[in-house]
């Protein structure tokens, strides 16, 4: 059986722990809060541009504009989006073992022969991906701590290059989507070229049939909303992840707290056991000894 | 009034300034401003910096000063992309004069380089001023 002491040593430990937990469960909270706000509020934009483009794509003919044509796909661009710190729970593993899934199985041709490049964003998916010698392009570490739009941008920058400069014909983005406060799906979006219309052939059909007005011309419309649109469309995603990732911690701290109050109730109870087992010995020992020496006398 | 409305959305990167019926609906368009009633042929207009009104199904106007954006119109119902929409009793004046101090500085020094970008600014300080100032006679 521990002694008092050591058993007393290990509640102060944990309870410091617990302090931890419990103050990083409330930054993460008071975090979330804010990027739960900011994520909420991007959302209409970024559904409001990607159906413009939709309707626009889908009544014009053949669109001639970069991130929008589709063609042979030679080499393949994943971008992972993992957080930049861990006690997080599943949040970063989940990210990391659907992209080695799709890596090792969905494009294990690509990977193979060398046709893979991965664009990590966050230092935990980076330096699982660069450690284990996956072809990593581009990192993105340090971006979660002031978040701002130049970040989405400068990302998509290279992106967008690479694909214009034909090294790269499909990108896609694994990411964490804010549900809730304790909730986050893993997402696997097809960023470039732009998915094609997914509205079902009747309703196209009917809608198609009158054509736009454009102004000035749609190929300049074309122009100016498709770089904005994959750039908000960044944006979204690095805000989700930023989102989920507090939500994703503050579980995981709530939870350790928990779990850090329980072990605390158990270590108490075994130290007060210990000590009325000690208390109890030494009354024994004090009343044989009284009685051995009445006996003696 | 109430059968000649259809819906307008205004969205913004930061949040919906506007989402509800109207009557009315103008912008200034990128080749001349625009005004969208209802029925109006479907249109995909891209707009420049300047000013926004919306009739709504009350017969309230009010305005927004825009930097620009994305209009749709289809089946009635017209969405306008701005990245920026401000009422016109929102404008934060202070910013704007402060902007327009910045631009005016900057032309003045005739940094090549800058000078389109300087152009913007100022037509977009100015934009918003003209709104805010304009907010007493709308009033009326």
């Amino acid at each position: 059986m521990a002694t008092l002491r050591e058993i007393r040593r290990r509640i102060v430990g944990v309870k410091s722990t617990q302090k931890i937990t419990k103050a990083m469960k409330m930054v993460a909270a008071a975090k979330m809060r804010r990027a739960q706000e900011s994520i909420v509020a991007a959302r209409p934009y970024a559904r409001t541009i990607a159906e413009m483009l939709r309707h626009l794509t889908a009544k014009t003919e053949a669109p001639a504009y970069p991130g929008l044509d589709s063609r042979p796909v030679k080499r393949v661009a994943l971008v992972i989006v993992t957080a930049d710190r861990g006690m997080c729970g599943a949040f970063n593993s989940n990210i990391i073992r659907t992209a080695v899934n799709r890596i090792e199985e969905q494009y294990s041709q690509f990977t193979a022969g060398g046709n893979l490049a991965l664009y990590c964003v966050g230092r935990k998916g980076t330096d699982f991906f660069s450690k284990r010698n996956y072809p990593v392009a581009s990192k993105y570490v340090g971006v979660f701590s002031g978040l701002n739009f130049g970040t989405a941008r400068s990302i998509m920058r290279e992106l967008v290059g690479a694909y214009e400069r034909g090294e790269i014909d499909l990108v896609e983005v694994i990411y964490n989507e804010f549900k809730n406060a304790v909730q986050q799906r893993v997402i696997v979006e097809q960023l470039m070229p732009v998915p094609p219309s997914t509205v079902p052939v009747e309703a196209k059909k009917s809608r198609s049939l009158v054509d736009y007005i454009y102004e000035p011309s749609s190929a300049e419309i074309i122009s100016a909303l498709v770089p904005k649109h994959l750039n908000f469309q960044m944006w979204r995603i690095l805000l989700e992840s930023n989102a989920s990732e507090q939500g994703a911690r503050m579980t995981a701290m709530e939870n350790a707290s928990t779990n850090a109050r329980d072990l605390i109730a158990a270590l108490q109870l075994s130290y007060n056991k210990a000590r009325q087992a000690s208390i109890t010995k030494e009354l024994l020992e004090i009343v044989s000894g009284a009685e051995a020496l009445k006996q003696a006398s | 009034m109430a059968d000649k409305t259809y819906h307008l959305d205004i969205v913004t990167p930061t949040r919906t300034v506007f989402s509800g019926e109207v009557t009315s609906f103008s912008a200034p368009g990128y080749v001349g401003g625009f005004q969208v009633l209802i029925s109006h042929a479907p249109l995909l207009s891209s707009i420049t910096v300047g000013e926004v009104k919306v009739v709504d199904a009350a017969g309230k106007t009010s305005k927004y000063a825009t930097t620009g954006g994305f209009v749709e119109v289809n089946a009635n119902k017209v969405t306008l992309l701005a990245e920026t929409a401000e009422r016109s009793d929102e404008i934060d004046v202070k910013r704007a004069e402060e902007a327009r101090r910045r631009a005016m500085e900057r032309l003045a020094k005739k940094e090549e380089v800058d000078e389109a970008r300087a152009r913007v600014a100022l037509a977009r300080a100015l934009n918003r001023l003209k709104l805010a100032g304009k907010k007493s006679s709308t009033v009326q």
